[in-house]
C-alpha cells in the first residue's frame, strides 16, 4: 500500500470527513491504487514546462465595482438547516 | 400520433404548423415518463405542473405570433443545473433537500427561448462517475439493455433521450460526462469549448474542466439548443466573449476537403476490436463524403487519465469544501461542536466516490505532495494541450472512439476505480485542453450502440456539428430506437 492508515486519517481530517471504520479500510486500499496510478506522471519529462492552470490563454475580466444584486437573505436562508433573526446557527464555538 | 419518436426539429415544425399544441405534446411526454421511467430511473424530479403551465404559456405566445426559437419544445435538465423553486440535488444526499433560490444562466436562456422543462435528470453524484451508479438516487438503466449502465455522469439525460422520454436534455462534461453516455445510449452529445457556455448556476465539480452541453437525437437538434445556450455571460468570469455562429445555418455546408486526424494510441489494444471496426467504417463514410484522413502524433496523450485524476480531484476538493452543513445542504443531527458538525455532515452527505475524489484532491494539494502531483499534472496538462494544438495545425477534426467498449453491465466496474476511470480515456484530453468534443452514434456491437468521437479546435463547434450532420444525412444509426421504447 502506498498510503498508510495514518496518512488516510490525516487526509480525512484535512478534508473534514468523518469516516466509518469500514470506509477507512477501503479508502486505504482504493486511494493507494489511485495514487499508484497517477504516479505514472513522474514518467513525463516536464523540464521547463509552464504549469497550465487554465485551458484558454486569457486574462481574467474585471467589472465595475457596482452593486448589482439586491438583498434576498430571507429567500436564501430558506435552505439553511438552522437560522434565527437572519443568522446561521452553529454549535457554540467560544465557551 | 407518436410524438415521442420525433426529433426536436420535427416537433418544432409540428408546433409551427398547428398539428398539435405544446400542451398536447407535453402531456403525452409526461404520460410516457410516468409509464416508463420506473424501469430506467432517469428522473430525480418530474415537474409536471410547471411543464404544463410553461406549455400553456408557449401555446398562448404562439397564438399571439410571439415566442422564442424553442417555443413549446420539451427538454430535460440534468440535476446539476440550479432551477429556481425546484429541488436541485446534483445526485447527492448532500443536496437532497436543496430547493434552488435561482436559475442557472442556461436554464434562464432556454426558458426565455420558450423551452418547456419536463423534469430533472438523474446523474452520478456531483457528476463524479462514468456509470451513473454513484447517484444517491440509484443507478440509471440503459434503454438498450436494462442490465447495463447508460454511462455517466449524464446518464439520466442520455437514457431519457435514448428512450424517447424527451427529445433533448442538457448535460455537463468534465472528463467525458456528456460524450460517453451519449455513446453508450446511441444518442448525440456535444461538449462545447471551455468558456463557450456559462457555468453560472451549474454546480461546480472541477472548474477548469466543467462545461455544459446537450444530449439529443440528431446533430441538427444539438445545433439548435447550443445556439440558445452559448454566448457571453457577465455572471461567469470564465465565460468568453466570442461571437456565437448560427450553428443551424452552418450545418448544410459540405465536408469536402475537411481534414480528419486519427491518433494512433486511440486504436491500440485498449479499444474493443468490434468497436474499432465500427469506428473505422464511420471514418470511411466521412472519407466518402470528401474528407481526407491523416494520422496525427500526440506523444503525451497516454498521460491524460493520470493527469485528469490529479487535476479534477484537486479542484473538486476545493469546490466541495462549501458543503459544510451550515448554510444549505445536509446537516448531521446533534453535533458536539463545530468540527463535528462539518465532519459528520460531510461524512453522511457524500457518497463513496465523492469522498474518494475529495480525499485524492486533498492529498495531491497537501504540503509535501503539491509539487510531485498537482504542479506536475498541470505541466503535463500543458504538454497534452500542446499535442492538440499541434494536431490542429494540420487537421480540422480529430476522430476516434468515444469509449473503449459498448455499455457494460451495472455492477461490473464499481469495485475498481481505475477500471472505471479508464472509460474516459479517449474523452478526457479534450477537457484538459478546453477543446470542443462530440459523440455521434455510428453503429452497433451485439445490439449495443457505439459512438464516434470528434474533437475540434477552440470555438469550432460548427465544424463538429457540420461533420456530424453530414454523416447523419447518409446514415441512420442515430434514428435507431431501443425496442422496448419504440
Amino acid at each position: 500500500m502506498s498510503l498508510t492508515e495514518d496518512q488516510v486519517q490525516q487526509i480525512a481530517t484535512l478534508a473534514r470527513l468523518k469516516l466509518k471504520p469500514e470506509e477507512h479500510a477501503e479508502l486505504v486500499d482504493k486511494l493507494s491504487r489511485i495514487v499508484d496510478f497517477v504516479d505514472h506522471l513522474s514518467e513525463a519529462d516536464t523540464e521547463g514546462v509552464v504549469p497550465m492552470a487554465h485551458p484558454l490563454d486569457v486574462a481574467q475580466r474585471l467589472r465595475p465595482d457596482a452593486v448589482i444584486e439586491s438583498d434576498e437573505r430571507d429567500r436564501f436562508q430558506e435552505n439553511a438547516p438552522s437560522v434565527t433573526d437572519g443568522l446561521y446557527l452553529v454549535p457554540k464555538v467560544i465557551e | 400520433m407518436d410524438l415521442h419518436a420525433k426529433t426536436l426539429t420535427e416537433l418544432a415544425a409540428g408546433l409551427d404548423s398547428g398539428e398539435y399544441s405544446s400542451v398536447e405534446l407535453t402531456q403525452s411526454l409526461l404520460e410516457r415518463i410516468a409509464a416508463h421511467d420506473e424501469k430506467l430511473n432517469a428522473f430525480v424530479t418530474v415537474t409536471s405542473d410547471n411543464a404544463l403551465a410553461a406549455a400553456e404559456r408557449a401555446d398562448q405566445a404562439r397564438a399571439a405570433g410571439e415566442g422564442g426559437v424553442l417555443n413549446g419544445l420539451p427538454i430535460v435538465h440534468k440535476d446539476i443545473f440550479c432551477t429556481r423553486g425546484v429541488k436541485t440535488t446534483c445526485g447527492s444526499r448532500m443536496l437532497d433537500n436543496f430547493v434552488s433560490p435561482y436559475d442557472a444562466t442556461i436554464v434562464e436562456r432556454l426558458a426565455a427561448a420558450g423551452a418547456v422543462v419536463l423534469g430533472k435528470a438523474n446523474m452520478d453524484e456531483f457528476a463524479m462517475g462514468s456509470s451513473n451508479e454513484t447517484s444517491f438516487f440509484g443507478p440509471v438503466r440503459n434503454p438498450w439493455d436494462l442490465d447495463r449502465s447508460p454511462g455517466g455522469s449524464s446518464g439520466g439525460s442520455a437514457a431519457a433521450v435514448a428512450a424517447r422520454l424527451a427529445p433533448a436534455a442538457t448535460a455537463t462534461d468534465t472528463g467525458g460526462s456528456i460524450r460517453q453516455p451519449a455513446a453508450l445510449t446511441g444518442t448525440v452529445g456535444i461538449k462545447p469549448t471551455y468558456g463557450r457556455v456559462s457555468r453560472y448556476g451549474m454546480i461546480a465539480f472541477a472548474s477548469s474542466l466543467d462545461q455544459a452541453g446537450v444530449i439529443t437525437r440528431s446533430a441538427e437538434d444539438a445545433a439548435r439548443l447550443l445556439g440558445v445556450m452559448a454566448g457571453f455571460d457577465e455572471r461567469d468570469s470564465t465565460c468568453l466573449n466570442e461571437p456565437v455562429p448560427d450553428y443551424v445555418a452552418e450545418l448544410g455546408q459540405s465536408i469536402e476537403g475537411l481534414k480528419i486526424g486519427l491518433v494512433r494510441q486511440h486504436f491500440d489494444e485498449g479499444l474493443d476490436a468490434d468497436c474499432s471496426v465500427r469506428i473505422k467504417e464511420a471514418i470511411a463514410v466521412l472519407e466518402s463524403l470528401g474528407a481526407t484522413v491523416v494520422e496525427v502524433d500526440m506523444p503525451n496523450i497516454d498521460l491524460s487519465v493520470p493527469t485528469y485524476y490529479v487535476v479534477a480531484p484537486a479542484e473538486c476538493s476545493s469546490n466541495l469544501s462549501r458543503f459544510d452543513g451550515v448554510r444549505f445542504g445536509h446537516r448531521a443531527d446533534d453535533p458536539e461542536d463545530l468540527l463535528d458538525l462539518y465532519c459528520r455532515s460531510r461524512g453522511e452527505g457524500f457518497g463513496d466516490e465523492v469522498k474518494r475524489r475529495i480525499m485524492t484532491g486533498t492529498y495531491v494539494l497537501s504540503a509535501g505532495y503539491y509539487d510531485a502531483y498537482y504542479l506536475k499534472a498541470q505541466q503535463v496538462r500543458h504538454l497534452i494541450a500542446d499535442d492538440f494544438k499541434n494536431a490542429f495545425e494540420e487537421v480540422d477534426v480529430i476522430a476516434g472512439p468515444t469509449a473503449p467498449t459498448p455499455a457494460f453491465k451495472l455492477g461490473d466496474k464499481v469495485d475498481d476505480p481505475i477500471t472505471m476511470y479508464l472509460n474516459d480515456i479517449y474523452t478526457i484530453g479534450a477537457n484538459l485542453g478546453g477543446f470542443p468534443g462530440m459523440s455521434i452514434p455510428c453503429g452497433f456491437v451485439d445490439g449495443l450502440p457505439v459512438g464516434l468521437h470528434l474533437v475540434g479546435h477552440h470555438f469550432d463547434e460548427s465544424t463538429l456539428l457540420r461533420c456530424a450532420h453530414a454523416y447523419q444525412q447518409v446514415t441512420d444509426f442515430h434514428t435507431a430506437c431501443p425496442e422496448d421504447f419504440a
